[in-house]
């Protein structure tokens, strides 16, 4: 009967459940609610698994390190003596501690800004069928599929003074060549023009699928009643896209915030520390001064800054589904 | 509730999907403890960073001969440059450090620190006559803890055709490189390069400078690195070199020469093998001084093997053999006329100019050198760190030379 249909592999890893199928009704029953909570049990397992292994883990462990006198002989002798609060006074009352959290701010808002509103533009635009839309919107994912080093390597040559391509273009048209990455009050810029160039890709590919979505006869109808371009997009684009957009900046809040790649790429957290962000101070008190303890502290402050914007996020979706 | 035949074989499919899912973790997770170092007794296991070719092939060469001498058979492994000192402590934490292990000079002492090495006279490795800075470098708390074959500094690099285009005599004080500086730019062309990057390599520039004033790393606000500083901010202030050094690695100040976009270069002479390649007509003299006559002091560059504390006794003491044999005499001039640097033995020096004598200025600068971490210790890199945001924050004009290194102190 039922066990013809088995393939032999599903059989034998079903084991005992062979003798379940077809007798003993009565004590079969209960039997057979505790194999189903196991079966419901072992799905769960892989997961739970994962997320204590790769998410739990690092995060009490990180959590723990900033409590912690944590250097290099803390990884041959395994002793970190507890410090309490001290990793977080030596991260907070640095000078660099205030500039590097307003740096952050502003690389982030003003990365989330540029890639959003390029994003959603590109998307509306690619939403539109034309020749060669397709293949277009695929080079446009490009950007995505370097990796940041090169990516950040390349960037770093075009914005270079005085060879560039950057300021050659700026000075053939009869412009200044201009200082990118080596002036304190340009390098900042900067960077956050090579991170909107990365993250678009990311903000028209779920921008661009959200859009998808839309249904056609709510601008069919909108139409009828006169409202295209512009009142069309405000009052039906924007609203149907809600969601995504929600998805789409709590995502890159999160991924900007902790963006070290691109800065050390570029500028390595200088001219003069106008490109410091916590990020950047996290990696170098670890990496760079073996502070791990530190580092740790100020990886803290950023995961703490991470959660507030998940809890927006959570928040914001648990309204919409009810 | 009645149940299907098709009903059953879902749930019995859902069953054996669960337990495949499970199955792997439960396997990978035994599988950790089980998979440690090989523990032959006549296989050497050796980390170091020489990724690139020719140094990568060059190594190995030496790395074999001696494998073959001593009679042990070696499991080479190399990583990138900034990945491996993260592999090291990763290895330190889970106790599978290598037998012998390759370190950058100014990372041995944090280390030893960390209790990871064992003293290299515990094994009765004779380190007289090595040059005294590397010596300074791998000793903590008295006992040396590294040798090795070779080492490196800085030097002035200088395009001969553009020197002598414009009837140039090579500089050797501040003053002589100002001018030739400013009088060797022109148009795209600056008279200068160096690198003032917001790395290690930006302090390690400095120092030549610093140093040769009669400056000291123990205290950065003293009037001799201010003037050190000054030269740096005049020589990019008066156009003679690119705001550009700001964001310039040592490699990129090597492209630029390599480019005719300086026409000299601070650099060390690990680029050689790049710069003939070239076909640039180079050559090079030690660093400027501050004033005619002073000793130019620069600091000295290069790796040195150790040994791991791995817990077996008479493989450690095996890769103590190995590491004596990689700084031997033979070796030392083998592997300096290879790779362009200088032999750590202060008595090879001369024949080794004899042989190389593009490499006098260099190797006249190694006698001299000073290591980063002889005083300093496991402070260095707070220091470097210091230096090298002092030397932005004047290079950008955001604070006077005289503040610059004291408020980088408070960051």
């Amino acid at each position: 009967m039922s066990q013809t249909h088995t393939s032999p592999a599903a059989d034998t890893a079903a084991g005992s459940a062979r003798g379940a199928g077809g007798a003993a009704p009565p004590a079969a029953r209960a039997r057979r609610i505790r194999r189903d909570d196991v079966v419901k049990f072992m799905f769960v397992v892989p997961a739970a698994v994962y997320v204590a292994l790769f998410f739990g883990y690092p995060v009490v462990k990180n959590i723990i390190m900033g409590f912690q006198e944590y250097t290099t002989q803390t990884f041959f002798t395994g002793e970190a003596p507890w410090v309490g609060l001290a990793n977080y006074v030596t991260a907070m009352s640095s000078q660099l501690f205030v500039p590097a959290l307003w740096n952050t701010a502003v690389f982030t808002f003003g990365s989330i800004a540029g890639q959003f509103a390029i994003g959603l533009a590109l998307a509306v635009f690619f939403h539109r069928k034309f020749p060669l839309g397709g293949f277009m919107r695929a080079v446009l994912l490009l950007p995505w599929l370097l990796p940041l080093i090169v990516a950040s390597a390349t960037w770093r040559s075009i914005m270079e003074l005085d060879g560039g391509v950057l300021n050659q273009t700026l000075q053939a048209v009869g412009l200044d060549a201009v200082p990118w990455l080596t002036d304190p009050d340009l390098a900042l810029t900067a960077v956050i023009l090579v991170n909107i160039w990365v993250g678009i890709p990311f903000n028209v590919t779920i921008l661009y699928g959200g859009l998808q979505e839309i249904p056609e006869e709510q601008y069919e109808a909108a139409a009828l009643d006169g409202a295209t371009g512009w009142r069309a997009f405000w009052h039906i684009t924007l609203p149907n896209l809600k969601g995504v957009i929600s998805v789409v900046l709590i995502l890159g809040v999160v991924y900007t915030l902790k963006v070290i790649d691109i800065i050390l790429g570029l500028t390595n957290g200088g001219p003069a520390n106008a490109t410091q962000t916590i990020a950047i101070r996290s990696y170098q008190s670890s990496f760079v001064d073996f502070e791990f303890g530190v580092g740790a502290a100020f990886s803290n402050v950023l995961i703490l800054i991470s959660l507030v914007f998940a809890l927006v996020y959570l928040r914001t979706t648990r309204r919409s589904a009810n | 509730m009645q149940k299907t035949p098709a009903r059953t074989t879902r749930r019995r499919l859902l069953s054996a999907a669960a337990t495949a899912a499970v199955v792997p973790l439960v396997l990978t997770a035994c599988g950790g403890g089980s998979g440690g170092e090989g523990s032959d007794p006549d296989t050497l296991t050796v980390l170091d960073y020489y990724n690139n070719e020719p140094d990568k092939s060059l190594m190995q060469a030496a790395i074999d001969d001696c494998g073959a001498e001593i009679g042990v058979t070696i499991d080479r492994e190399t990583v990138p440059g900034q990945d491996l000192i993260q592999k090291v402590l990763q290895r330190s934490s889970s106790k599978t450090l290598p037998d012998v292990l390759m370190l950058d000079n100014p990372d041995v002492q944090e280390i030893a620190q960390s209790g990871g090495l064992s003293p290299l006279s515990d094994y009765g490795v004779d380190t007289s006559g090595f040059a005294e800075g590397i010596l300074d470098a791998a000793t903590y708390e008295g006992e040396v803890y590294g040798i090795g074959p070779v080492v490196n500094t800085l030097g002035l690099f200088y395009n001969v055709e553009m020197l002598e285009e414009a009837g140039i005599e090579p500089p050797e004080t501040w003053d002589e490189l100002e001018a030739a500086a400013e009088e060797l730019t022109t148009g795209d062309r600056y008279g200068v390069g160096f690198s003032a990057v917001a790395t290690y390599e930006g302090a390690w520039q400095f120092l030549p400078f610093m140093w040769s004033n009669g400056a000291d790393e123990t205290d950065l606000t003293s009037p001799e690195a201010a003037e050190a500083l000054q030269l740096w901010v005049d020589l990019v202030d008066s156009g003679s070199a690119s705001e550009s050094v700001l964001n310039w690695s040592q490699g990129d100040v090597k492209d630029q020469f390599v480019a005719g976009n300086l026409a000299m270069m601070v650099n060390g002479p690990w680029q050689i093998p790049a710069l003939e390649e070239s076909g640039v007509e180079y050559a090079s003299v030690q660093v400027p001084v501050n004033e005619a006559g002073t000793t130019p002091i620069a600091p000295l560059g290069g790796e040195v093997w150790t040994v791991p504390v791995t817990g077996d006794d008479a493989k450690q003491a095996k890769a103590a053999e190995f590491v004596e044999c990689l700084s031997n005499d033979e070796n030392q001039m083998e592997i300096a006329q290879a790779t362009y640097k200088v032999p750590t033995r202060t008595e090879l020096i001369d024949d080794y100019v004899a042989e190389v004598p593009s490499m006098q200025a260099f190797a006249d600068q190694v006698r001299n050198a000073r290591s980063r971490t002889g005083q300093l210790g496991t402070e260095w890199p707070e220091t470097a760190t210091t230096m090298y945001t002092g030397i932005q924050l004047a290079l950008t004009g955001q604070v006077s030379v005289e503040e610059a290194f004291e408020q980088a102190e408070q960051g």
